[in-house]
């Protein structure tokens, strides 16, 4: 038997990193603190045991700093039927979930920042041949010159790749979405695969008491993968030559689930709902929005810091909103249109840069507003390369953009202060 | 006067390769796959082929000249792609023959980190190079495969560089088994293949491909072009179990070195000396019996 594939044995389960005393997690007692990393190789773990009495569960595992724990708490994971194959590549990491998801298992990985790079024909790849794999991007900044902490350059640079994206702000948030990912791209209205973001060592790398899944339970969310289209024997060429026309259709078709995506992901939500007694966020997240005048957009854990400074600005009477943008691909224009109602100014925040044009958050979102006139939208790019984002440079971002009767180009928020 | 529709034979529609697929003539895949077919008795492969001319021999969707399962890779990605394929059927029980089919350019370049690892983790595989020495569905340049003093179109003065020795990387990997294939030695090539399918883990075939179009030879001379490199030890049958013991399957015979370079355009370059790959071959032959004195497979 492979090293390392034997240390789970039923409950209780060992997470790796926590301290002696907390090492021990029995899984009936649902409160744990936990690193964003553990909980989302936990999850992960979870979904493809569900798996079992289908064609089982499969992964390509390859190392990078600072997603590395989650491929080794899964390579540690006992499974009923699955196997974790330690590659030499996150090219072949992908190739094996390609490969695996073709023959009909539950099929997962993760990734970060230049790996994901590697990836990338790949990653290309598994969209196009409409396979539902899920992959956790720990944001990270691409490099060289090399540096390990959080930006969401690395998974926004897969947007075309025919995956769906979710940005999640917290550990919680990361479990319950890598779940509902799952279950959104397994519907046959869907069978496109997605991408779950988290920031780098901001949540990978901290603990927090998370409320963590039971088998029982997400047996029960993620019914037996069945994929349409899986090798069954017959004489069928996957992914061969295709003439112009065809490939429109395949495009089309693709955009076509991509448009089912936000009725498919309601429903997943409700039906979380019902299993584990919580209602994650959907497409978006609007708060304070409905008599606001200005609103800050901001994704992951950027979120939970303008969250704050819009309520001490509340408290204060300032009529001031913000959006969490959680899902990117596809990218919910009408959600956006919605959500903003009648806002006079928009901000927003982007800890990522797109050289030649801007904030890639903010080109998706006037593009989203473009039917709102005499709106001001104004780029922040904000936190790169993983700086703080603290609530004093978020009030100094308010206060800029309250004062201005015109947008400028995207405003270099630490270069400037 | 109306045509009748062709209809193929049911059993061909149901084999590896099946009929009005678009290889060149005289191209060596048409015999290799027939003969795989042949060797596998019925068993229907899962075929995992990268970017080479064995996907563009499938044709355009939504029809396929392959009669088994097929999944068309990237480029570098057959090894892993057949990876999950199989564990996942390993996993259910099934006793599935995975196959990756690959060109040189797949192989020699730029699927070499993933068919090593693949090697060195012993996965389940049959791992089948045909290799025609050239980047052909692309034009004809040169790859890591392509002998010394041949011209391409990247080398078109004559590629200074010797031939990679793939079979000596691949027993480097100490994997159950690995072999040459020619397509003008039908028992050898059946036994090799049935050889391999009764093994378990990374099982590698080579198979000199003859490339009529890259080649710039005639068409009708591939079979006989084949028989001329292994007579004149440029092309030597052997097998390596357990990449350490070796079996030598024919030996030269005399033939001279001209009667497969006359033949061959792509031969006519200024970097073409005759001497040295003489010098070569001999040395090769020398290394190779000595491997196989010092350290033989079981007989026969």
């Amino acid at each position: 038997m492979p090293r390392g594939a034997t240390v789970w044995s039923g409950p209780p389960l060992r997470l790796r990193g926590l301290k002696p005393a907390a090492r021990r997690l029995e899984i009936h007692v649902a409160r744990e603190l936990v690193t964003g990393n553990n909980a989302a190789g936990y999850t992960l773990a979870l979904a493809g045991e569900a798996n079992r009495k289908a064609r089982g569960a499969i992964c390509g595992a390859y190392p990078i700093t600072p997603q590395t724990e989650i491929v080794e708490f899964l390579r540690d994971f006992k499974f009923t039927k699955g196997r974790v194959v330690a590659v030499e590549s996150e090219h072949s990491a992908m190739g094996v979930c390609i490969g695996g998801a073709l023959a009909g298992a539950r099929s997962f990985t993760a990734s970060s920042s230049n790996g994901l790079a590697y990836m990338t024909e790949n990653v290309f790849a598994a969209g196009y041949y409409r396979l539902p794999i899920v992959m956790i991007g720990v944001n990270r900044t691409l490099g060289p010159p090399w540096n390990i902490w959080t930006d969401q350059g690395d998974t926004l640079a897969l947007r075309d790749a025919a995956w769906l994206q979710f940005y999640t702000e917290s550990h919680q948030d990361l479990v319950d979405t890598i779940l509902l990912a799952f279950r959104v791209s397994e519907d046959p209205r869907v069978l496109l695969p997605s991408l779950v973001a988290e920031d780098g060592f901001v949540v990978s790398h901290t603990q927090t008491v998370v409320d963590l899944p039971e088998q029982e339970q997400v047996d029960r969310y993620l019914p037996p993968l069945d994929l349409p289209h899986r090798l069954r024997g017959k004489g069928v060429t996957v992914g061969g030559m295709i003439v112009p026309h065809d490939t429109e259709r395949h495009r089309m078709e693709i955009q076509a689930a991509m448009d089912r995506v936000p009725q498919v992901l309601a429903e997943a939500i409700d039906e979380f709902e019902r299993v584990f007694g919580r209602r994650p966020h959907g497409t978006l997240s609007a708060e304070h929005t409905e008599d606001a005048e200005t609103v800050l957009i901001a994704c992951n854990t950027m979120v939970r810091t303008l969250r704050t400074v819009v309520k001490r600005r509340r408290e204060r009477g300032q009529k001031i909103g913000l959006i969490k943008a959680k899902l990117f691909r596809p990218f919910p224009r009408q959600d956006y249109v919605r959500a903003i109602g009648s806002a006079k100014r928009v901000g927003v925040l982007d800890r990522n840069h797109s050289p030649g044009s801007g904030g890639i958050f903010w080109t998706e979102i006037a593009t989203s507003l473009r039917e709102k006139p005499g709106l001001l939208l104004q780029d922040y790019l904000v936190g790169l390369g993983g700086g703080d984002v603290t609530p004093a440079i978020l009030d100094e971002i308010l206060d800029d953009l309250n004062a201005r009767t015109v947008a400028s180009e995207p405003v270099w928020k630490e270069v400037l202060s | 006067m109306t045509t009748a529709p062709v209809t193929p034979h049911e059993a061909r529609c149901d084999g590896i390769l099946r009929p009005g697929n678009t290889n060149c003539a005289g191209c060596g895949m048409s015999i290799g796959l027939q003969w795989l077919e042949q060797a596998l008795e019925g068993e229907r492969p899962t075929l995992c082929i990268p970017a080479c001319c064995g996907i563009v021999t499938a044709g355009t969707f939504p029809t396929s000249a392959y009669g088994v399962p097929t999944v068309a890779c990237t480029f570098a990605s057959a090894a892993s792609v057949a990876t999950g394929v199989s564990s996942v059927y390993a996993m259910n029980g099934e006793d599935e023959l995975t196959v990756c089919w690959t060109g040189d350019g797949g192989t020699y370049d730029i699927g070499v980190a993933t068919w090593s690892a693949a090697a060195e983790r012993n996965e389940d595989l049959l791992y089948i190079c045909y290799d025609n020495e050239i980047y052909g569905n692309t034009g004809g340049q040169r790859s890591s495969a392509t002998p010394q003093g041949v011209k391409t179109s990247t080398t078109s003065e004559g590629k200074l560089e010797p031939k990679k020795d793939i079979m000596a990387l691949v027993a480097a990997h100490r994997v159950p088994y690995a072999a040459t294939l020619s397509v003008a030695h039908r028992d050898d090539f059946m036994r090799k293949v049935k050889t391999a399918r009764q093994m378990k883990g990374f099982r590698f075939l080579l198979m000199l491909s003859p490339c009529p179009t890259g080649w710039k030879s005639e068409p009708g001379d591939s079979v006989d072009l084949i028989d001329t490199a292994v007579r004149c030890g440029l092309f030597p049958l052997y097998e390596v179990y357990g990449g350490r013991r070796y079996r030598i399957n024919a030996r030269p015979d005399g033939t001279p070195l001209e009667d497969y370079i006359k033949r061959q355009r792509r031969y006519r370059s200024a970097t073409l000396d005759l001497d040295a790959l003489q010098a070569q071959i001999r040395e090769n032959w020398a290394h190779l019996e000595t491997m196989a004195r010092a350290f033989p497979a079981p007989e026969l």
